[in-house]
């Protein structure tokens, strides 16, 4: 009995304290790269990286331990010369198409940024024909009257 | 009359995605990120001793067997829970290799002298460095590494009594 109520009051405590600890943040997650140019490219693309405990926020807008763990990652790399897109599909090899804010053609978004394109163009179809037709019936009322 | 009706075609997109909104508000929200790195090696990592009474963990450790990678930290709840489960698999004669996520050495001899210890090895990662590496975002996980040092079983979240016979099954079909 006594084990399932700790098994219960665990699960249900479990989530909030999860996220503790007591270890000094990695060394770049709260400082920056002397490097002001380096400093807003990492910054730039930090902004574009969602954080995986905290689902709604970029790693830099989050205190998670491990949002500050993946800004060291990230700050490091540039430091040791990736390029911020090589940092990100590092990151996408990983966690997938979801720790990326910036939109990506992919197998399965393609659709997204297709649809548009063909909306468009089907639109601009019918209008031409409508507006080719009307010119042409106002053409043929013109030589009938 | 039948130009009538064809005015209400364009209703039919939106009643399409009001129906799904209103499906996938009734769906549970899924929090886990799974890692994309299933069937991929294992990056090369070596890390330090989590504390003085095991040794550290490195890539170079899974051969010989699929073992069982278990990513945790002494201050993590679920760990607890999960941890007659892990000491069930050991008894099975499963390997468990440990990641300390963040972890001090105290804290750690701590967690293990109070709930059992059924590593061989657990390494520390002080900074998450690892755990990004092989697509971790949380703790517990768990991951099936076979023999050749191949990723090829993910388990999010924290070992149930249930859970034993699935990883002793994705540890038999890694072999």
């Amino acid at each position: 009995m006594i084990r399932w109520w700790l098994a219960l009051v665990l699960a249900l405590a479990a989530l909030p304290l999860a996220a503790q600890d007591t270890m000094p943040p990695a060394p770049y997650a709260y400082n920056q790269l002397s490097d002001p140019k380096l400093e807003a490219e990492a910054s730039a693309l930090m902004h574009t990286l969602r954080c995986l405990k905290c689902q709604s926020q970029s790693i830099a807008d989050s205190d998670a331990p491990m949002a500050g763990d993946m800004r060291h990652q990230v700050r490091s790399r540039i430091l040791a010369g990736e390029s911020p897109e090589q940092i990100r599909s590092w990151l996408i090899a990983r966690y997938g198409d979801y720790v990326s804010y910036e939109p990506e053609v992919s197998s399965t978004t393609w659709p997204l940024f297709a649809i548009p394109v063909l909306v468009i163009l089907i639109v601009a179809g019918v209008l031409l024909r409508r507006l080719g037709r009307r010119r042409s019936d106002d053409d043929n009322a013109g030589e009938a009257a | 009359m039948r130009s009538r009706l064809f005015l209400w075609v364009p209703l039919l997109p939106f009643a399409f995605f009001a129906g799904l909104a209103a499906f996938m508000l009734t769906q549970p929200k899924d929090e886990f990120v799974e890692s994309t790195m299933i069937g991929q090696p294992l990056p090369a990592f070596a890390l330090d001793p989590a504390f003085d009474g095991l040794p550290g963990a490195s890539k170079a450790d899974f051969t010989g067997k699929p073992k069982l990678l278990n990513v945790w930290a002494s201050w993590c709840l679920p760990c607890i829970a999960e941890a007659p489960q892990l000491e069930a698999l050991n008894r099975q004669g499963v390997e468990i290799i440990g990641i300390a996520i963040r972890d001090r050495p105290e804290d750690v001899a701590n967690f293990l002298s109070k709930y059992g210890n059924p590593y061989t090895r657990i390494g520390s990662d002080k900074i998450s460095e690892v755990q990004l590496a092989i697509g971790s975002s949380g703790v517990p996980e768990t991951f099936v590494i076979d023999a050749r040092g191949v990723i090829r079983y993910q388990k999010i979240g924290d070992i149930r009594p249930e859970d034993v016979p699935v990883l002793l099954a994705e540890l038999e079909k890694a072999k």
